[in-house]
């Protein structure tokens, strides 16, 4: 099974600036001096390793899209979670990699119906094509509706009518275990405003968890446990890390999001192997989302007790391989 | 949980000790909660002395968090001292250090409060 990560900001798209990049530069070419890169290898190489990654490159900026890829990957049935901006390079993708005959099926889990998670659905080519088949599966009553708004005048130039692909709507329920492209898919209802669900797939003895937008309270013990057992065993939980927890219990207490602390506690608990912090804030930059890394890493490591867990941050274009 | 407590100058010092977990934040909670009530303006502040606290997890700190906004809302004050190296980790990463008065031991504690005084 491989996640390939296509949108991982949370609540907005970010981009960078003229000025961050010229930084990034500027330090780049100071770690340099006195390095000997004479060549396109040893340039490569230093890019590459010595250089860390928020200067060398970039965390990235679309909302959440997440595909999740069976093996062998190149079956005509696709997993996407969330249609955030991420949506648009994963649909070029698909259209360099498919072309535009159609004949291809998109299973699109919705974690929730805010902006941020629907709004690369119009710019997503593939729903363009006929003899596509796109099904949305989501546990909102006001899933397809939702999607239809976003296209109508006068918030978006072609009406979701116009859309040439067969797009279907399907209505999961929490806690209800259901059987979709190969794949063993459970929705779990969390906090966040309006609701919002995270995700259990499982398949090939492999499982991920993807569970955004969900705040964790922390004063009960039930829910606590039964998030642990949501996670259990998963070979990587892609999680809303996007608040300090000092934040997440005071000034953004209800704001429907979770914290790296919390994150690293649950996954300890259930046993999970992987934690993939996601859903960043639009205000970090990409030395802030490096430090916290390294912060969760180090938390993670004072308090571990069982068998390691890998701490992860997505980037769009992280490719991760279960 | 059992909480030492003396008195020091014009603060209340607080000594918890072993784990603020899941397993024992509430009962750290409740066992400050007398404290707290008592904790108004132009009473006596709180020094909880963490020199004998070997972990805080997020519960622990959400324990602290609730006391912290209690004792606000009622006037008073209240800090921490002496973090154990593992303890102020966390604090840093979780960033409570930016939201709590920590200081580097009681003493250090008690001199500011008085000086705030």
């Amino acid at each position: 099974m491989k996640v390939r990560f296509w949108g991982t900001r949370g609540s907005i798209p970010v981009a960078l600036t003229a000025p961050q990049i010229r930084a990034k530069l500027i330090a780049a070419f100071t770690r340099a001096i006195g390095q000997r890169l004479d060549n396109a290898e040893r340039i490569t190489q230093f890019v590459d390793h010595e250089l860390g990654f928020d200067i060398a490159g970039t965390f990235g900026g679309h909302s959440s899209c997440v595909q999740i890829e069976a093996a062998p990957p190149h079956s005509a049935e696709h997993l996407i979670c969330d249609m955030g901006s991420g949506a648009r390079p994963l649909g070029q993708e698909m259209i360099s990699r498919f072309g535009v005959a159609g004949g291809q099926t998109y299973h699109v889990f919705m974690s929730h119906l805010h902006w941020d998670h629907i709004m690369g659905f119009p710019f997503f080519t593939p729903a363009y094509i006929p003899g596509n088949r796109i099904v949305i599966h989501g546990c909102h009553a006001e899933l397809e509706h939702a999607f239809r708004r976003q296209q109508a005048a006068p918030s978006f130039p072609v009406e979701f009518t116009q859309l040439a692909a067969n797009i279907e709507f399907d209505t999961l329920r929490a806690g209800e275990t259901r059987d979709i492209a190969g794949f063993r898919v459970t929705p779990k209802k969390q906090l966040h405003g309006g609701d919002s669900y995270g995700y259990r797939f499982e398949r090939d003895g492999k499982v991920v968890i993807y569970t955004t937008d969900s705040e964790h309270k922390l004063d009960n013990a039930e829910e606590r446990d039964g998030f642990a057992d949501f996670f259990r065993d998963a070979d990587m939980v892609i999680f809303d890390a996007m608040y300090s927890l000092a934040d997440a219990i005071s000034v953004k207490a209800d704001w429907g999001h979770s914290s790296n602390i919390v994150g690293v506690e649950l996954c300890q608990l259930a046993g999970a192997r992987r934690f993939c912090m996601f859903h960043h804030e639009p205000a970090s930059d990409d030395s802030a989302i490096a430090s916290l890394l390294v912060e969760t890493r180090r938390f993670e490591e004072i308090t571990r007790e069982g068998a390691p867990l890998e701490v992860l941050t997505a980037y769009d274009g992280l490719e991760v391989v279960l | 949980m059992e909480l030492q407590s003396r008195r020091a100058s014009t603060a209340i010092v607080i000594s918890p000790n072993g784990r603020l977990d899941q397993e024992h934040a509430d009962s750290f909670k409740q066992a400050l909660d007398p404290y707290l009530i008592e904790c108004k303006a132009g009473g006596a502040p709180l020094v909880l002395d963490f020199s004998a606290v070997s972990y805080i997890s997020s519960v622990g700190l959400r324990a602290l968090m609730l006391a912290a906004r209690q004792v606000k809302a009622q006037g008073g004050r209240i800090v921490v001292a002496a973090l154990t190296p593992i303890v102020r980790e966390v604090f840093e990463i979780s960033r409570f250090n930016l939201v709590f008065a920590v200081f580097a031991d009681v003493d250090a504690a008690l001199t500011s409060l008085a000086t705030q005084a």
